[in-house]
């Protein structure tokens, strides 16, 4: 326990600023997760290993020369198909199964991509430089790397055009009458396998972006990809599916939480409370169903 | 009919047994052969650093076998490795080494690489009587065991970063300074950690910050605040290549101002490739590096096995190679004193060995770790834009001034 970030206020906002900013990149990541698991009944334990995968391209362009922000570009669009390309050679063959086939399959797809980054990009830590610079706050005493603040701005402008897309296009409407009856929407004429390969490409190309903006503000690695799973399935935990603002709130709220986590237990118990964290809405939220059905009775 | 079938089963298992008993006694020496074994990280998480190894242990070989081999019993004898793939996996390689042992008849075995996979291949070679040189686990717990077969040619994990401590306390006019730390929470981090509080405690020096950070480390921007609001005269981050990069970008983009930065794994992260100037002044632990002046007759000095070695492999070794070609001049040491392929003679040879290799000194000390050659530290430093490590300490081998206090993030450009 250490109680250093009580007694210095900079330390405060310093903690809330970095937790925000590192929690709206996290809510583009769940929103995917979201997205897919609404429309599909998916759970995509791969998640974290598509972001990745994302910023391993936007590392490929850097070493390249290109400037690795391009890659919340090109990034998006090469998962696109990625995505559907999975969806095409795995997913649908789970996709109208039960829950535990989609986590066993999607859990088969994490190893297998971890295994060919560690075989086409090496087992190294690797970091791409956006030479951003840093803001500085309060006569330097609180920092704000300029990378961070950009890759807050994109996912923000990602998620708005998402959201536009979906209320607005055809493949838009689609998407979401699919997620409302999928049975109901075939009879209607909607193509949902299509709709369905629509899905998981969005989803893989949301990764995409994410990935890229990891790329310049923290470290790649073939085998960091289950943190991002965790923290964006507690995020559509906490959110519920197909609820952008909420998904963007618990996101900073989760942000906000490991921060002070980290300052206040600890850096070690960072992840290790993202993980209680969990256990504690599922037992909650547990509690509190249980609850409402005696009320029915 | 019956007596027949009785004779054929006495006849095939005694061939069985037989064949049994030649494959075990002379698989260790075939046909002028020596061999050994070794489960190595080829795929997984360890894989860039287990082929640095793979390949330190493949230049010695053909080094050694070109000059003549290993002479016993009068007799010149060849080196041949045999090689798993353990798949950076700690249960993998354990099994590896039995296997090594059992089926392939392996005596004597080189080490994998990592202080984990050593942990765990160490049991296993200790309950067969194998000599293991290794030349990759320098985690301080493989050497209070009390194993009796296990040799490491490095300088264990606690003697890391002890020197940069002192280094500190020396530029701070013999007065104890205000450490702060951050450890990433594995074997061997933690056996730095503990070199850095022995320092402390032996200089009266103050920890301030004592982080832990977790395996999934990606961003450490907590403990950096701290560090900048308390400013200690010493910060201190171990945590494989992941900390080493993760340290020097958050260090850069928040603008943390220490007078002295010191690290492990800088040359395994290319620190001073992959964030150039960003990376300048930090101080880095390192068990060899080229300009050292060690001879051998073998690879002649660190320059000319850093020339051999670029033009063998197309790239320059990074110290993980050179430890490992050591290893192989122990084990060819060994034997030729033992003068006998006798485990326990070889083994009691491994133990009174002094030599000096291309990569420092060798002599074991009672748990089987290297205690005659120093750590050395190297401080990043760049001319323009091309980042370089230089040797600073200990100064028997500078090739440059240590440059202290690191100067504030306003100055520099």
């Amino acid at each position: 326990m250490d109680f250093l970030i009580f007694q210095a206020p900079m330390l405060m906002v310093q903690a809330s600023l970095d937790g925000i900013l590192l929690g709206i990149l996290f809510a583009l990541i769940a929103y995917g997760m979201a997205l897919q698991w609404g429309v599909m009944n998916i759970i995509n334990i791969a998640q974290g290993d598509l972001v990745i995968l994302g910023g391993y391209i936007a590392y490929t362009m850097y070493l390249a020369g290109i400037h690795p922000a391009w890659g919340v570009i090109v990034s998006p669009i090469l998962m696109y198909f990625v995505g559907w390309g999975l969806y095409k050679l795995v997913i649908n063959k789970v996709v109208d199964r039960d829950l535990f086939i989609s986590i066993l399959a999607t859990f088969g797809i994490a190893i297998v991509f971890q295994q060919l980054m560690n075989f086409i990009f090496g087992a190294d830590v690797v970091v791409a430089q956006s030479e951003y610079g840093t803001t500085m706050l309060f006569d330097n005493s609180v920092t704000l790397p300029n990378s961070k603040i950009f890759s807050a701005f994109v996912s923000l402008a990602y998620a708005v055009a998402l959201v536009v897309y979906m209320k607005k296009s055809r493949l838009g409407r689609a998407i979401r009458a699919t997620a409302q009856n999928a049975r109901a929407a075939k009879i209607l004429g909607v193509d949902t396998e299509k709709v369905y390969a629509a899905t998981f490409g969005i989803n893989a190309a949301l990764c995409g972006i994410a990935g890229a903006l990891i790329s310049i503000t923290l470290t790649l690695h073939p085998y960091v990809g289950l943190p991002y799973t965790v923290r964006s399935f507690m995020i559509v935990i906490v959110a519920g599916l197909g609820n952008l603002p909420a998904v963007a709130i618990s996101g900073m709220g989760l942000g906000l939480f490991e921060e002070f986590a980290d300052y206040i237990l600890g850096t070690e118990f960072r992840i290790g409370a993202v993980f209680m964290l969990l256990v504690f809405i599922l037992v909650y939220r547990r509690f509190k169903l249980s609850k409402k059905r005696e009320y029915l009775k | 009919m019956n007596k027949l079938a009785k004779l054929f089963i006495t006849f095939v298992s005694a061939i069985t047994l037989a064949l049994a008993s030649i494959s075990s006694s002379f698989a260790k020496v075939e046909d002028g052969m020596i061999v050994l074994g070794s489960a190595i990280s080829l795929t997984g998480k360890y894989s860039s650093n287990g082929v640095h190894t793979q390949n330190g242990y493949n230049l010695a070989v053909d080094r050694i076998n070109k000059m003549g081999g290993v002479k016993v019993g009068g007799k010149s004898y060849k080196f041949e490795i045999i090689y798993y793939d353990d798949e950076s996996n700690p249960k993998r390689a354990a099994q590896l080494a039995e296997r090594l042992i059992k089926q392939d008849g392996v005596h004597y075995m080189l080490g994998p690489y990592s202080s984990g996979l050593t942990k765990a291949i160490a049991p296993v070679t200790e309950k067969y009587k194998i000599p293991m040189v290794e030349a990759n686990g320098a985690s301080r717990s493989l050497f209070t065991k009390g194993y009796k077969y296990l040799f490491a040619v490095l300088s264990p994990a606690n003697q890391y970063l002890e020197v940069a401590i002192d280094l500190a306390v020396e530029k701070n006019g013999g007065k104890p300074v205000k450490i702060a730390q951050a450890f990433e929470q594995d074997a061997f981090s933690q056996d730095v950690r503990l070199g850095i509080l022995d320092a402390a405690k032996r200089t009266g020096s103050k920890i301030i910050i004592d982080d832990k950070l977790p395996k999934e480390l990606n961003d450490m921007a907590a403990t950096l605040a701290k560090v900048k609001a308390t400013k200690p005269d010493v910060l201190v981050v171990s945590g494989h290549t992941k900390g080493a990069l993760t340290a020097i970008r958050q260090i850069s983009e928040m603008k943390v101002d220490v007078p002295m930065l010191a690290m492990t794994h800088c040359d395994a992260a290319k620190l001073s490739k992959q964030h150039g100037k960003k990376s300048e002044y930090a101080l880095c632990a390192s068990q060899w590096h080229k300009n050292l002046s060690y001879k051998d007759k073998f690879f002649g000095t660190g320059k000319k096995y850093d020339k051999d070695f670029k033009k063998e492999f197309g790239y320059a070794p990074p110290y993980q190679s050179a430890e490992s070609s050591a290893a192989l001049l122990v084990f060819k040491d060994a034997f030729e004193r033992a003068n006998s392929f006798d485990r326990d003679k070889v083994r009691d040879a491994l133990k009174a060995t002094e030599m000096q290799t291309f990569y420092g000194n060798i002599k074991f000390g009672p748990g089987g770790q290297n205690t005659a050659k120093p750590m050395i530290l190297f401080q990043v430093r760049c001319k323009g834009d091309v980042c370089e490590n230089k040797v600073v300490a200990p100064t028997k081998w500078a090739s440059d001034k240590f440059f202290h206090p690191i100067p504030p993030w306003s100055e520099r450009g």
